[in-house]
Order: structure tokens, then sequence, then C-alpha cells
């Protein structure tokens, strides 16, 4: 492979970036104008659907991410003597880090993927044009809904799998390992600050925004068929992995 | 009145309409016709503003709407119906939820209002009792009938017609031609029809536009229409076949 092909590869990478960058803040400003009109019942009919339905594939990934994260680390806490810091390393990792990338990637996959589908099925079953016909605009009917019950239960979600994780390493830790459940627990207590879990939410909140913008515009944008509907799901979870994690860079380092 | 002044529509270097001008009356019926492809939905979607034209005017009512923003666009759009080729019904509601749906967006009427609403517009469809089903529950005719009901909720003074025959069986496609009709003499509506079903457009319209490479070829009253001289119409009027065509090969 030449240097020039790389290059271009990169160039025409960034560009397709910059170009999501820009069309996100679009659906972003005209969703922020549409925020007054939000529809109560569409909004938790989504927050529902999302949080109840997300809920076991987010318990068993926060789950096993925490239990053999503790079989990873906790050998190595044992030879040095530094097992008393298990449950804080957990806690901070899971709070800091683990929970809002991980249900954030597990939402996108999960949610993300499914809205796409719905929303491009209504793109090129012309339903969305049957919308504006109607004079109701599409984006406050359908994307502030789903973009409010991201905002809000990617959050939610998070702290829940926060508290998933740090359970799974406690059971390894406690009954695999044979560490006190004093020494976990004190831990915890000993080294998480509130802003730890607090700013982890801030991160969650910020990867449900993206998930919903990106999933929303990537459905009202489908091509026609079932192979465009297909291929807007598959770039819209890509996509929104990709923000997640520049997203996820940007605020670790703004925010601690 | 609905005008459409000196329009074009061009996709790159693809000319789908090439500078067309039309007028349709208030009350009338006018089909457009033409081949697949030929840009009659095109036509639709310009007047109820789904698409701006690449240049041209359209008016309506005595406004030009050509650069109305979105919400500008919703006000023209309360006055107007859209039935479409494939139905787009919601598929995640009920028949009874999609007739529903405009009422419930764009009016404060009761719960009780918006039952009425949807029990009349259902019957004069002939759908009665239909409200729980789901569309994905309906024959492609019910489904057109649904539409209907759906975009004539609110009275429109407009309501266009997207191939509202095709893919219908003859019986069905007869059903929703008297439907059409119907719904002029109910509502004065001005209609909209495209199609490329003769029977559908010599039964409903007044007047018949033939659409050919981007113009308009002729535009006129039906019985003109019919009996006009132009090959072309006539071969597509009659399937291909010129009528002294026809009598030879029989």
């Amino acid at each position: 492979m030449s240097v020039q092909h790389v290059l271009e590869k990169i160039g025409s990478f960034t560009l397709h970036i910059f170009e999501e960058i820009g069309v996100l803040s679009i659906l972003f400003m005209q969703t922020l104008r549409q925020l007054p009109n939000i529809q109560r019942r569409l909004t938790i009919a989504q927050m529902a659907h999302l949080g109840v339905n997300s809920l076991p594939i987010v318990s068993l990934t926060l789950l096993f991410a925490g239990m053999v994260m503790t079989l990873q680390i906790v050998d190595i806490l044992l030879r040095y003597g530094a097992q008393s810091t298990l449950g804080g390393i957990m806690s901070i990792a899971m709070g800091r880090e683990l929970g809002p990338i991980l249900t954030g990637v597990v939402v996108a996959g999960r949610v993300g993927a499914a809205m796409t589908a719905e929303l491009g099925t209504m793109k090129v079953t012309e339903q969305i044009d049957a919308l504006r016909c109607m004079a109701v605009n599409p984006v406050a009917y359908l994307v502030v809904p789903r973009f409010a019950a991201c905002v809000i239960m990617v959050p939610v979600l998070a702290f829940y799998g926060y508290l998933i994780g740090t359970a799974g390493g406690y059971a390894v830790a406690v009954f695999g390992a044979g560490l006190t459940h004093f020494s976990y627990i004190n831990s915890i207590e000993l080294f998480t600050a509130i802003s730890d879990v607090v700013y982890g939410l801030i991160k969650a909140m910020f990867f449900g925004g993206i998930i919903a913008l990106i999933a929303c515009y990537e459905g009202m944008h489908a091509k026609s068929g079932a192979e465009g509907v297909g291929q807007a799901t598959t770039r819209s979870v890509v996509t929104s992995i990709i923000f997640i994690f520049i997203c996820n860079y940007v605020l670790s380092i703004l925010l601690y | 009145m609905i005008q459409l002044r000196d329009v074009t529509v061009a996709y790159g270097k693809r000319v789908v309409l090439d500078h067309i001008h039309l007028d349709i009356y208030d009350g009338e019926t006018l089909a457009i016709l033409g081949a697949s492809g030929s840009g009659k939905s095109t036509i639709l979607r310009l007047i109820i503003g789904l698409q701006k034209p690449t240049s041209g005017s359209i008016w309506i009512h005595g406004q030009d709407i050509t650069a109305y923003s979105e919400e500008e666009m919703d006000e023209v759009r309360r006055q107007m119906g859209m039935v479409f080729q494939y139905s787009a019904l919601f598929d995640s509601m009920t028949v009874g939820e999609n007739v529903a749906f405009g009422p419930r967006q764009r009016t404060n009427a009761s719960e009780e209002e918006i039952q009425a609403i949807v029990k009349e517009k259902l019957h004069l469809v002939g759908l009665d009792g239909i409200e729980t089903m789901m569309p994905n529950d309906l024959s492609g005719g019910m489904k057109k009938r649904v539409s209907l009901a759906r975009a004539i909720a609110l009275d429109p003074k407009v309501i266009l017609y997207d191939e509202p025959t095709a893919g219908l069986d003859p019986l069905r496609c007869r059903d929703i031609n008297h439907l059409i009709v119907s719904m002029q003499h109910h509502l004065k509506a001005t209609s909209v029809l495209v199609t490329h079903d003769m029977t559908s457009a010599f039964s409903v319209a007044d007047r018949l536009a033939f659409l050919q490479d981007g113009r308009f070829r002729l535009i006129a009253p039906k019985e003109k229409f019919k009996h006009t001289q132009d090959r072309d119409i006539q071969q597509f009027i009659h399937g291909g076949e010129l009528p002294n065509e026809k009598e030879t090969a029989i």
C-alpha cells in the first residue's frame, strides 16, 4: 500500500468525521429548537423502551466486565500487598470509565441500531413524508422524544452499570480471592469521591445525546430498500461508537 | 387555485421536469398521466412542499410558496391531504390511531370528537369497525382506503392522490375510483391524481394532463383528451397500440 493511498484514507476518514460533526450539529440545533414542543407521552414511552429493554444486556456486560477486571488485577494486588485498594480501584474505574463507556457502547448497539432501523423503515415507506404532509415536524415528533429519553436514561443505566460492575468485582474478590467484605467496602468509601461517579454520569449523558442524534440522523437519511436501512443501521452503530470514544477522551480532559 | 410557473426539477444533469406550467382550478379533479419515472409524483411533492423546484415558482391560492420555510409550509399543508402510492400508514399505530393522528396533532379536539371523526371518515371509505386493526393486517385496497380516510380527516381543500390504484385488482380499482368521485362530491375539494391507469383517470378526472420528456404534451378536458390525434397519447391510452392497429390485428 503506497503512502499516498494511506494519506488518502486518513484524509477521507477525517473529512467524514467533520462532515458528521456538521450534520449532527445542525440536527442538534433543530432538536433544541423543538425541545419546548416535547411530547411527554412519546418521551416516557421511549424512556421505558430504552431503559427496561436495555437492563439485561447492561447487567450482563457490566457484571462480567467487573468480574473479569477483578480477576485480572487481584493477583497483582495480592503480590504487592495492596489488596485493600481493590474496592476503590474497581469503584473508580467503573464510575469514571467502564460504567459510562460500556453502557454507551451497549446502548449504541442495541437501542441506537433499533432507532435507526425504525426511522429508516419509516423513511423508505414514506411515513416520514406522511408526517410532513400532515404538518407534523419530524424532528419534533421523532427526534426530540428519542434524544430526551437517551439523555435521561443512559446516565441512569450507567449508574446501574456502575453498581452492578462494582458488585461483580466484590463477588470475585470476596468469594473467589478470599478478600474480606470490610476490606472491599472500606476501600470504596476511602478512595471514591462523589465526583468520580457524577462526572461519569455527565459523560453518559453526552453519550446518550450522541447515540440518539446519530441514530435518528442515519435513520432519517437511509437510502431506499432493505439494503439502505441495513447500511444505515451499521453506519449508525459504528459512527456512534467512534464518537463515544472521541467524546470520552475530550470529556476526560475537561472533567478530571 | 394551484399554479406551477416555469418549474424545472433536475437531479444533477438529469432533468425530470423541464420548464413546465400548470394551472389547477378550485374544485376540479385533474389527472396527471405519464410513463413511470416521468416526474408525475414529483409534481405532487412540489405542490405539498416535500421538495423544492430547481427553478420556477409554485403558487397556492395566490401565495408564492416556493421559498417558504418548513414552518410556513406547515400552514399551507393544513389545507391539504395526501394519499401515498404505498399508503404510508404508520405501522406502529392501529387504523384508528392513524386516522386520528392529524386531528390529535393539529387540533385541540376532545377525545370524543376525535373518535367521532375517526368513525365518520372510516364510514366514508366503507371500512366501519376496523379501528383496532393494525395496518399490516389489511389488504392493499384496505390500506389505500385507510390512507384516504387519514388524508381527509381534517376536511382538506386539496387532496393529492399518488397512484391510488397501483397494485390493486380491477374490482378494488373500481372501488377506489368511486371513492375518489364520492370524496369530490362530499368535500368539494380540489383533487390532483397521479396515475398511469387510464380507466381510473377517465372515470374520475375533469381534465387530464399528459407528461412526457419532462414537459406537458397535452392538458385538456376529458372528452378532448380522449379524442386527441396525438399519436403518443393515443398509444398511451390504448396500451401501446393505436385503435386502428388493434382492429387490423383482430
